[in-house]
């Protein structure tokens, strides 16, 4: 298995029926509306992301695509089959869980293999397949243990495997790596993604961390009080944002409301500004803006050191809070300090209007 | 953002009794003696261990070996054997421990089987409100006083009583009606360990057995039960200890039947014999040793 074998799942992209297709999805606990009008299509073989804070419906949805609840109203299909009332194990799926749900009472090589056992596959074979489906993430050494007796990592790989072994045509990701440190977690980011393009799966992965988002997967659906706000690949969703929701919540932005962009920008409209887009010059200096860039005069309110580079929060002349991130040159003068006056230019390019919501 | 006056900002208060360690004598000296420490926290309640169990086991099996003068009726403290004797050679003693040993079974099944379906419903399915209101009401009769328990049964039980009435019939005073007022006296005791065990499961085992595929028959077989024995084991104890030590239900319902614990209470008392009584109080303990080594031989106690 090699990682160059990606490209038969690339092109099924085009020319298949949508893996997922989700038409007015709605969810309701007595007065609570969990999930609102959602319509979304995710295509085979796609590494598909929903990015939302906890209680913005991400997981709910994803339960409805498993099947442990049931919609207030809309369906969901799978490969072309309507599953809308199906149980869990009607459908063609499978779900890793937040927290692994691995039996503790049964070995590594019995959690894997269960999905077998339950449809009667017998001793042997099922645990050759149980012990290929470990050896794909790297624990064919572990299969006699229990689960207590592994790290949170190799629990996460084993319930990886347990979902697998069972070919299904999607797997559902609930927050997987939620649980894990920083480490472990940029390391089982890189094995998801290589398993996925290995797979050919279509992955349906819901997180609340941005970066993971970003760094995994081939869309994203970022979710707010029930409903997508935006839809659209990393790059979008970071660099055209529609929505100051969308803008404040995937990585952090500058906004600038109606009336602060009428003074910059002389259009009356919210817009947003990432942080790396600012560049600064300390002092205030007298060259005049660019036509094609604004140019601002600034005091330096903090600034924090991050390794690869330096935050500044800056206000500039007439009460505006910008923040602002410069990369580590290595050499220590070009750092600002607090009190300090700057200039602040950033191209009319790189301002996003934002077109929806407030 | 100026700070001309660094006194009045939180955490530069000049304040001199808010500053520095505190003095407490006490609490230091423990804080050093480990030994003084532990000694203090433990000392109560070992000696409490001590005298109710270990010096009151004692005892028994010292009355136990002792003997009483048929003509003075006072005990004669020399060591003996003949109350194990008696014991064994008489057919009496072994039917009463087989019977008694034969309700404590019936006893644990039935109870055991009443108690798995409700804790299920307790702890998977029913609401927050519901599960609440349920661990109240399987807990309500504990504050009931034992006897007016067995006394309402025996009004139920008793001819033309409320069994009667609803037509089932009532077995009469008897061991079968024994085996129901144990029933259902020890019943709390064996739905809350099962309850407990249960809860600890968490919901997305269920979900993951499902949605591997797993039909609810084959979860609750391979999943929900073996994670559920401690709790099954733990509550069958208390049920088989309780009923092989209780004398009052088989005295009230019992009808003319004789359980252990009715020779241990005549003997203690009516015939002024201690030390065959003590003796006879011997076989539930060892009944309850061998049972417990052998339920420790099946590892079901490691997750207790």
């Amino acid at each position: 298995m090699s990682l160059s074998t990606s490209a038969p799942a690339q092109a099924a992209v085009v020319d298949r029926a949508p893996a997922i297709s989700i038409r007015g999805l709605r969810k309701t606990y007595g007065d609570v509306v969990a999930v609102d009008h959602v319509d979304l299509d995710i295509a085979d073989g796609e590494f598909f992301s929903m990015l939302g804070p906890s209680g913005s419906g991400k997981t709910t949805v994803l339960r409805l695509i498993a099947g442990f609840e049931q919609a207030t109203a809309g369906s969901v299909t799978l490969g072309g089959v309507d599953v809308t009332r199906a149980a869990p194990f009607e459908r063609d799926v499978h779900t890793v869980f937040q927290d692994y749900a691995l039996f503790p009472h049964m070995s590594v090589l019995d959690n894997v293999g269960y999905g077998l056992r339950v449809r009667g596959m017998k001793k042997a074979e099922r645990r050759e397949r149980a012990q290929q489906a470990l050896d794909t993430v790297r624990l064919g050494h572990l299969g006699a243990r229990r689960p207590a007796q592994l790290s949170g990592g190799q629990r996460q790989r084993v319930a990886l495997a347990r979902a697998i072994v069972l070919q299904p045509r999607v797997l559902l990701l609930d927050e997987p790596l939620g649980a894990l440190d920083l480490k472990l977690r940029e390391q089982m980011q890189v094995e998801l993604k290589q398993l996925q393009r290995e797979l050919g799966i279509t992955f349906v992965f819901v997180t609340h961390d941005q970066e993971e988002a970003l760094t995994l997967s081939d869309r994203i659906a970022v979710f707010d009080a029930g409903s997508i706000q935006q839809l659209g690949t990393p790059r979008e969703i970071y660099e055209n944002p529609t929505s100051a929701y969308v803008a404040g919540f995937v990585g952090t932005t500058n906004l600038f409301d109606a009336a602060t962009s009428q003074r910059l920008l002389g259009v009356a409209a919210e817009h947003a500004v990432r942080p790396e887009r600012l560049r600064l010059s300390p002092g205030t200096d007298t060259e005049p803006a660019r036509p094609d860039e604004v140019r601002l005069d600034a005091v330096v309110v903090e600034t924090i050191y991050l390794g690869t580079g330096n935050r500044v929060h800056l206000r500039t002349s007439d009460g505006v809070e910008l923040v602002a991130l410069e990369q580590s040159t290595g050499s220590l003068d070009t750092r600002e300090h607090r009190g300090d006056d700057v200039t602040v230019r950033f191209a009319r390019a790189d301002v996003v209007p934002l077109t929806s919501g407030s | 953002m100026s700070a001309t006056s660094a006194d009045t900002r939180p955490g530069r208060t000049t304040d001199p009794a808010l500053r520095g360690p505190v003095a407490r004598p006490g609490s230091r000296l423990l804080h050093r003696m480990v030994w003084l420490r532990l000694t203090l926290l433990l000392s109560a309640p070992l000696a409490w261990m001590l005298l109710v169990y270990v010096v009151a086991l004692a005892a028994l099996l010292i009355t136990s070996l002792w003997s009483v003068d048929s003509l003075t009726s006072e005990i004669d403290r020399t060591w003996t054997l003949d109350n194990f004797r008696t014991l064994l050679e008489n057919d009496v003693y072994r039917k009463v421990t087989v019977r008694t040993l034969g309700v404590a079974v019936a006893v644990t099944l039935i109870d055991v089987a009443i108690a798995l379906p409700i804790a299920f419903y307790m702890a998977k399915v029913a609401s927050p409100r519901v599960r609440r209101m349920l661990v109240v009401a399987v807990l309500t009769p504990l504050w009931a006083s034992y006897l007016v328990k067995v006394f309402s049964w025996r009004v139920v039980l008793s001819e033309g009583g409320l069994a009667d009435w609803t037509g089932l019939g009532s077995p009469g005073y008897g061991l079968t009606a024994v085996v129901i007022t144990q029933a259902y006296i020890w019943l709390p005791y064996v739905i809350l360990p099962i309850f407990a065990s249960l809860e600890r499961v968490p919901d997305s085992l269920l979900e993951a057995a499902g949605d591997l595929g797993a039909p609810s028959g084959f979860v609750l077989r391979t999943v929900v039960f073996p994670l559920l024995v401690p709790g099954i084991v733990a509550g069958a104890i208390f049920s088989f200890s309780l009923t092989m030590g209780d004398y009052i239900t088989v005295n009230i319902v019992g009808g003319a039947n004789q359980m252990l614990g009715n020779l241990v209470y005549i003997n203690a008392g009516a015939a002024n014999n201690l030390p065959l009584a003590a003796a006879i109080a011997m076989i539930p303990i060892v009944v309850m040793l061998v049972l417990l080594t052998a339920i420790r031989r099946t590892g079901a106690l490691d997750n207790l």
